[in-house]
């Protein structure tokens, strides 16, 4: 339909209209401030982070190791059992390799992001991150990858505390 | 048909919850609902409905953290945004669609988890004429007492004796955080907030987690003993315009319940509904909603309730929970504590704070300001 006109009437706007105060918009910055009780089951996880090691909870009923861990199981609906450390070396389930950053910025080196299922949880589970120290072209479903911690000393409790994932 | 409730479970409620995440309190509040209720999420609950604001949570579309904790998981699941209140009426008309015979309805209050309370109700004002003024929030409601008041003849007094009475009430709710013996004195010598509210006029938050399963009448009759029937319901949203609002009588509320009285067949409130659990963000706010629920002649709820006829043993007891003063501000989930209480009062279950007889009672809830917006519902261990 508006393939039919070739010019439309009335004043089109320019970006120069808008930044000079011509169109009127109001702006506000919301103050949306939280801190999230991480309770139990996070708790212990950022804690063992800290720790250098990974750790998950064990559903007696239907054998799974959960990561993250949660003190109960979808699944069942019940509480979960035991604390288990998993492995920190698991395989590349999916992938993706970002061009754009968290501002929506182009950027040249993309960030390489993955799901890898962790050596010692079920089939299926395991942890999200970042993966380095690899050339992108090389990724692929089902590589063999192992977490690279950050010092000791620089550790904090927080998913950063393992810098990257890269190939064994 | 009529929706009935077969099952409650709820937390402690607490000043704040440090040590568990708000699944966890989910988890546990669920536990405790399906087994009061005699049912297994994961076979015979068809539906599950959680009343949650986004911004009080700190998470954009929220549903997508519910179904693991209250054994959701791969089921029907959505988030209202609302309060309790909605979400149990949302679920009731679940299950008069004939698609479920058993929904679960969940709210719950993280308020300690947000740092920035005030600001996330300021953007709750319209952003282009509201929000410029620099003030809290509550300014709001200092306008509203003030016309309440004026409108009413209502005094400082008697709006502090609302916080005297529900802080008194909340000593026997061993759920309650905030029990007190406090005078209209201690009330009216807070500091001031926004004239004429005081510090104290002002109910104070808590953590706290409720899960309510609802059911068909056919199935409600074989799941429960006792089960709640929810006789009457409605809803209903002033104008988000305060600069044209009815200031001094609540209008939500007096349109829900013509709706929810109408559907229950109340028509002498007095003398039909037997006690009455309503919002009390602040002192006033439970002056208006008592007289717009038609619990006593238009202007004469202060006055009334300076009486004693609110009180446990008066003519309509309300707030014998303690109310949003008493047992604390749970945000969308204080609509559910008003439930539960009826709940636990239709089934003879209050404990120390057990009303004789009751077979009727109504529930009523309001979002906070600057909303305009709540829900009534009438509940009866009678069909
Ligand atoms: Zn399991």
């Amino acid at each position: 339909m508006s393939e039919k006109f070739k010019e439309f009437p009335g004043t089109p706007l320019s970006s120069r209209d808008i930044k000079s105060g011509k169109v009127l918009t109001f702006k506000w910055r919301p103050n949306a401030k939280y801190a999230w009780t991480v309770g139990i089951a996070y708790g212990r996880f950022l804690e063992e982070l800290k720790n250098g090691r990974i750790i998950g909870r064990k559903c007696r009923e239907c054998s799974r190791v959960l990561v993250p861990p949660r003190m109960f199981c979808e699944q069942c609906f019940r509480p979960t059992d035991e604390w288990v450390f998993v492995k920190n070396t698991g395989r590349i389930n999916t992938f993706s390799l970002s061009y754009l950053d968290a501002d929506a910025r182009r950027i040249k080196t993309p960030i390489p992001v993955a799901v890898i299922d962790l050596d010692g949880a079920s089939p299926g589970i395991g942890i999200l991150h970042k993966l380095g120290n690899v050339d992108p072209k090389r990724i692929h479903i089902g590589m063999r990858v192992r977490a690279v911690w950050k010092p000791a000393k620089q550790r904090e409790g927080s998913i950063t505390d393992i810098k990257y994932w890269e190939p064994i | 048909m009529t929706v009935a409730i077969v099952g409650v479970g709820y937390t402690d409620v607490r000043s704040t919850t440090p040590d568990v995440s708000f699944k966890e309190s989910m988890f546990e509040a669920a536990v405790k609902a399906y087994e009061d209720a005699g049912v297994n999420p994961r076979k015979d609950i068809g539906s599950f409905i959680t009343a949650a604001e986004d911004y009080y949570e700190g998470y954009s579309i929220f549903d997508e953290f519910v179904p693991d904790q209250l054994g959701a998981v791969l089921r029907p699941v959505c988030t209202v945004g609302g309060d309790g209140l909605l979400g149990l009426i949302t679920g009731a008309m679940q299950i008069e669609t004939g698609v479920f015979d058993v929904v679960a309805v969940e709210a719950h209050s993280k308020a300690s988890d947000i740092l920035t309370l005030e600001n996330i109700m300021t953007f709750a004002f319209d952003p282009v004429y509201n929000r410029a003024f620099d003030a809290h929030p509550f300014f709001v409601a200092g306008l509203e007492m003030r016309r309440f008041m004026h409108e009413t003849k209502t005094s400082r007094e008697q709006c502090a004796e609302v916080v005297v009475k529900n802080r008194r009430n909340a000593i026997d709710n061993p759920a309650a955080v905030y029990p007190a013996k406090i005078t209209v004195d201690d009330v009216l010598n807070s500091e001031v907030i926004a004239e004429p509210l005081t510090r104290s006029d002002v109910s104070q938050m808590a953590d706290g987690t409720y899960v309510i399963v609802l059911a068909s009448e056919k199935k409600a009759k074989k799941l429960s003993d006792k089960p709640i029937w929810m006789k009457g319901l409605g809803w209903c949203s002033d104008t988000p315009w305060l600069e044209s609002r009815e200031w001094g009588s609540t209008v939500y509320t007096h349109l829900a319940k013509e709706r929810a009285y109408k559907m229950a067949g109340i028509t002498n409130p007095r003398k039909q509904i037997d006690f009455a659990e309503v919002d009390d963000w602040f002192s006033y706010k439970e002056l208006q909603h008592i007289a717009a629920l038609g619990l006593c002649e238009k202007r004469k709820a202060g006055k009334l309730l300076q009486k004693g006829s609110f009180n446990r043993d008066g003519q309509t007891p309300v707030n014998v929970s303690g109310g949003r003063f008493g047992v604390g501000n749970l945000l969308e989930a204080s609509a559910l504590q008003s439930v539960l209480e009826c709940v636990l009062q239709l089934r003879s279950e209050a404990g120390k704070r057990q009303i004789k007889d009751a077979t009727t009672a109504v529930a009523q809830s309001w979002r906070g300001v600057p909303t305009g917006t709540g829900c009534v519902a009438v509940l009866s261990n009678e069909l």
